[in-house]
């Protein structure tokens, strides 16, 4: 091998250089194949013979183009063009007519002697170093360039030739030797790793592969000189390294990402439209999980373990009216009880500064980890909705309808007969709709009486909207006035009466919705669409009101809390006034802490609410799928038996599964974890759980009493849209949170920020005990206004300036297109003037070509330029996450 | 390596395949692949070990006599496009044929376990667009001209519709076809046409795409 290498250093000439190794290898190669083919030969058997050769000739041409490519792409730098397809050609020409199987085996046998010869003429050469070589090789060019014959003889002598230089050590190199084997090195090591992405047949990418790891092993220890080349193995070897722990890692996350199986086998059935909605289901539990891991490790297992006990004080303690009931399930259930006086909730955390052996700052811990997990979220939303951006295509553009409903409709995932022929179906008629659209814009019948239907309906959803908002506020207000009375005097409905009435709404709405949307006759896709924001709309309504009513109610908890704080100075007043009258150094009187008074804890409030709202939503969707789902299925397959029609194919039959409503209610429930996670610590774990269920849950419902949809919609399409309204949720849920962590004062005696007139106080607090003075200063300057201002403003202008060039790049794009068709119309002309008077319109047709090709680049720079700004974008947006 | 173990093997078990891949590595024998094969599979393919164990696995229960659970001496086993398309991944879909035709060597449907494994690769969701137009064209290429004629658009039409347009309808939606994707005027697509139109087209990733 050390003979390429010297030959790759000793000529330069760029094009020996690139196909050097190559050509080796080659060479090798065929000397191999021949001898197979003698083999065969010696058999007799003719007809093998020839088929085997038909093959070879084959993968021989296969090979040669690919060589050429290889050596025409690195020619480009230098302009030796001309010389690289010459010779090129000359090869092409010399297989193609030496074939005869008797000359090639004796002249085999001749370049095996010549050879042998060549061994001690290499000897010599090693002690001449590169110069003799760099002249022999021009030698060699300039013959090559005379020997047009395509001889075989002559053939072997070049390849002799090329040989006898290769014989040389790496050591004796010039510094651009080196630069040029390096360059060698390197374009190897991308070829190995873009192998993957390369249209070959596997048989090619295994040997190329190998042939490139051969290459490497030899010569990457040759690359760099004295210290250098230390340094440089080594960094070889911990690249390697490297890459095998990338490697490995990456294997390892495959065997980590759960449900595969599950999703695939709804895949085949459902096609990927269904399937999306599992997948968006596991994204969801992974995000959950890593929720869950930050608040569990870092706040509910610290408290747990390093803070003071249960009951070693007031806000740890079940107060002692409760203290009867605490244990009781219906009591639990509500997370009231010893469930709300454990780290399940906010106000159970202590304010101590820093707790246990590890000095761990909890007030500070909870409040990071509850800005981070909104961060987290943020980042993580829009990171995914950037990939799905860049990996949809153009997208909205019409002008290759057909083409594009010919070659990209048929979902590749689908497996199951029957879904099959739905495809099959709305493949079909999405065709003849487009015929039909095509052949006239189909009039319509009563354009009055449509659009009457539309704002009826419309109008019909506004009123549902409204009416469902302020069942919710009257609810919640009437549910004030019975937690005032005392739960234990009214019954379990009028306990639950909020979330089950949100439930019941989120379940029956839609529906509705639903049935007035066959008034208003659109295409299915704008329907959906429409039935979407309705939902979302609904949602978000039924969410707002709730929150609403509970600032209502913070409101009330604030002002018993005032009353309770100043009962209670007066209580404690009382006690040391009665028991200690004169003496204050005397040891205070211990009290139970179930026995002390204490505040009405909003915070705790807040966080039990939204439990129960997620437990209560949770049981409606699964007791919605039982009943809805499951009996339905098992009525209409076991009634069918004895019914008057065909309940499989008539009235009932089995429902179809609903990707949007279920994500909706996905995205929602997320919303709310988003919402109550600060107040409730235990809101992830509780996600995770139920999503846990529910993906288990809903695929043996899927599989068991679902069918494939007749109609399929695109799943692509919307997995961008389902994101933009996952992050219009996270947005419209961390509003109320930080309202409320930045303008209501925490409770005075329970949470992590008792005695703090503002939650965030405790950054303040940490920064002046914890850091050097300096730090602070800095910190202080730095959140000056006159500094923060101008740096918003500064990204502002940024955000701006790459619209605008987004925008110009758009035009841009149009614009290329416009005259794209110009082209192509002008082309059509000339082939018609072609057939017309039989004109050459070869030279009209180069230039169009030569037009597209210009247009095509400008277009892919335009897409790299993109690609940047989405970047950029990108950072901007982690920066302003940051911010905030 | 003891013959129970082998039966045993259960390759649509997501737990037993993730214990055995452990259990390989701790130095158990039961080797189906050398660390070296699976080097370079994962070189030339877009799968992990795992995946690539349960392709084996897959190709394997396609003819259990034919194809050895040992493979660390790459035997030369074909199997023909007539079993490999019972697989219930293609099975339903109207390309089959084709599919397993443009990914075998010879043309004819005969796959090697590397073809096979490279088929997936192929239609994996890592793969990137150029790729998968690549293997597009050639799979909507029924005649294998290099370019993607009237004819082969006919094919096509009929075997997404099942034969159910009329041959006026089937005609115009051809010469639509053509009209929208084809820049230079030959009135066939050359795959620089294919690729043009495609590289917008929003399904395209997403359906043309099988997960093993």
């Amino acid at each position: 091998m050390t003979k390429c290498g010297v030959s790759v250093l000793t000529t330069g000439d760029e094009d020996e250089v690139s196909s050097c190794y190559e050509e080796h290898e080659w060479g090798k190669n065929r000397v191999k194949g021949r001898e197979k083919e003698r083999e065969k030969k010696k058999r007799g058997n003719a007809r093998k013979k020839g088929a085997s050769r038909a093959g070879r000739g084959d993968e021989e041409l296969e090979e040669r183009a690919e060589r050429g490519e290889k050596g025409r792409r690195r020619r480009k730098r230098d302009n030796h063009d001309g010389k690289g397809r010459e010779r090129d050609e000359e090869e092409q020409a010399e297989e193609k007519s030496g074939r005869a199987q008797e000359e090639r085996d004796t002249e085999e046998g001749d370049a095996k002697r010549k050879k042998k010869n060549e061994s001690a003429k290499r000897e010599e050469k090693k002690e001449d170093g590169g110069k003799r070589a760099v002249k022999e090789k021009a030698n060699a060019v300039k013959t090559k360039k005379h020997k047009k014959k395509s001889s075989e003889e002559e053939d072997v002598e070049e390849e002799e030739e090329e040989e006898k230089e290769k014989e040389l050590r790496p050591e004796s190199l010039s510094p651009e030797e080196l630069e040029k084997l390096k360059e060698a090195v390197d374009e190897k090591k991308k070829l190995i790793q873009t192998l993957r992405g390369k249209p070959w047949p596997m048989k090619k990418k295994l040997s190329t592969l190998r042939e490139s790891q051969e290459f490497l092993e030899k010569y990457e220890g040759a690359l760099g000189k004295g210290k250098g080349r230390r340094l440089y193995a080594y960094k070889v070897m911990m690249t390697k390294k490297w890459m095998k722990f990338q490697r490995d890692f990456e294997n390892f996350k495959t065997a980590c990402i759960p449900w595969e199986m599950k999703i695939k086998e709804i895949e085949s059935h459902f096609g990927s439209s269904v399937a999306s909605y599992f997948i968006f289901l596991r994204w969801m539990y992974g995000i959950n999980m890593i929720l869950f891991g930050l608040t569990f490790g870092l706040v509910m297992v610290p408290e747990a373990l390093m803070g003071r006990p249960y009951g070693s004080m007031p806000r740890k303690t079940v107060p002692r009216a409760d203290e009867a009931s605490a244990m009781d399930f219906a009591v639990l259930w509500d997370f009231g009880g010893y469930a709300q006086y454990s780290v399940l909730f906010y106000g159970y955390y202590n304010n101590q500064r820093a707790i246990g052996w590890l000095k761990f700052r909890m007030p500070l811990s909870y409040f990071l980890v509850g800005v981070g997990t909104v961060a987290y979220s943020y980042m993580v939303v829009i990171r995914t909705m950037a990939r799905n951006a860049n990996e949809s295509g153009g997208g909205d553009d019409n002008s290759f309808n057909f083409s594009w409903k010919m070659f990209t409709s048929w979902d590749y995932l689908i497996g199951n007969p029957e879904t099959a022929d739905n495809k099959f179906a709305s493949i079909t008629t999405s065709f003849k709709e487009a015929i039909l659209e095509e052949q006239e814009s189909r009039k319509d019948d009563n354009i009055h009486l449509t659009r009457f239907l539309r704002v009826l309906a419309n109008f019909l959803v506004m009123c549902c909207l409204a009416g469902s908002g302020y069942l919710i506020y009257f609810v919640v207000r009437r549910s004030q006035k019975f937690a005032l009375d005392g739960l234990d005097n009214h019954s379990w409905w009028e306990r639950n009466e909020v979330n089950m009435v949100m439930s019941l709404l989120g379940m029956f709405c839609p529906m509705l919705f639903d049935v007035i949307s066959t008034l208003e006759n659109y295409h299915p896709r704008i329907a959906l669409q429409w039935q979407l924001g309705r939902i979302f709309a609904l949602f978000l309504g039924n969410l707002y009101t709730f929150i609403i009513a509970l600032m209502d109610e913070i409101n009330l908890k604030r002002k018993e809390e005032e009353i309770v704080k100043f009962n209670m100075t007066v209580w404690e007043a009382s006690l040391y006034n009665g028991t200690v009258p004169e003496n204050s150094t005397a040891p205070p009187v211990t009290i139970h802490p179930a026995d002390v008074p204490r505040g009405p804890c909003w915070e705790t409030m807040v966080g039990q609410e939204f439990v129960r709202l997620i437990i209560s939503d949770t049981m409606t969707t699964y007791i919605t799928l039982l009943i809805g789902d499951f009996l339905r299925a098992v009525l209409v397959r076991f009634l069918n038996y004895c019914w008057c029609w065909d309940l499989e194919a008539g009235f009932p039959s089995y429902s179809e599964f609903d990707v949007s409503g279920n994500v909706l209610g996905l995205i929602f429930n997320q919303g709310m974890i988003w919402m109550g996670a600060f107040y409730a610590p235990c809101l992830p774990a509780l996600n995770v759980l139920r999503l846990h269920v529910s993906m288990y849950l809903q695929c043996w419902a899927v599989m068991c009493c679902n069918v494939p949809q007749e109609r399929v919609f695109k799943a692509s399409g919307s997995n961008n849209f389902y994101m933009a309204m996952l992050l219009v949720i996270l947005f419209l849920s961390t509003l109320p949170a930080i309202y409320t962590i930045v303008t209501i004062p925490p409770s005075f005696d329970c949470g992590p920020f008792s005695g703090k007139s503002r939650m965030f106080d405790v950054i303040q607090e940490t920064l002046e005990s914890d850091f050097p003075a300096w730090f602070s200063k800095v910190f202080s300057y730095a959140s000056n206004p006159g500094l923060v201002l101008p740096f918003l403003l500064l990204m502002v202008l940024a955000i701006y300036y790459l619209q605008s060039t987004s925008k110009s790049f758009k035009e841009a794009n149009v614009e290329l297109k416009k005259k794209l068709q110009m082209a192509r119309k002008a082309m059509t002309q000339a082939a018609e003037q072609q057939s017309n008077n039989n004109a050459s319109p070869q030279a009209q047709k180069g230039e169009a070509r030569s037009f597209l090709w210009w247009s095509e680049i400008g277009s892919s720079g335009i897409h790299g330029k993109k690609k940047k700004k989405k970047e950029t974008f990108r950072a901007l947006c982690k920066d302003l996450n940051v911010l905030l | 390596m003891n013959g129970a173990g082998r039966h045993r093997r259960n390759f649509h078990s997501n737990a037993s395949l993730w214990w055995e891949n452990l259990l390989t590595r701790m130095g158990n024998k039961q080797t189906t692949f050398t660390e070296g094969q699976f080097e370079s599979y994962q070189d030339c393919t877009f799968f992990t070990r795992k995946e690539i164990l349960r392709l084996h696995g897959r190709y394997r229960e396609l003819a259990p006599h034919l194809v050895p659970l040992d493979y660390t001496n790459d035997p030369d086993i074909k199997l023909p496009l007539a079993l490999i398309i019972t697989m219930p991944e293609l099975k339903e879909n109207p390309f089959r044929d084709r599919i397993v035709e443009t990914f075998s060597e010879d043309g004819r449907g005969n796959l090697t376990f590397s073809d096979f494994v490279d088929m997936f690769s192929a239609l994996s969701e890592t793969s990137p667009r150029e790729l998968k137009t690549v293997y597009a064209f050639k799979i909507y290429d029924f005649n294998r001209d290099n370019f993607i004629c009237k004819e082969d658009l006919e094919k096509t039409l009929n075997k997404l519709t099942k034969g159910e347009l009329t041959p006026e309808e089937v005609a115009l939606v051809c010469d639509k076809a053509v009209e929208e994707a084809d820049l230079d005027g030959d009135n066939k697509l050359s795959f620089a046409d294919f690729e043009n139109m495609i590289s917008k087209a929003p399904d395209f990733l997403s359906n043309f795409h099988i997960r093993i």
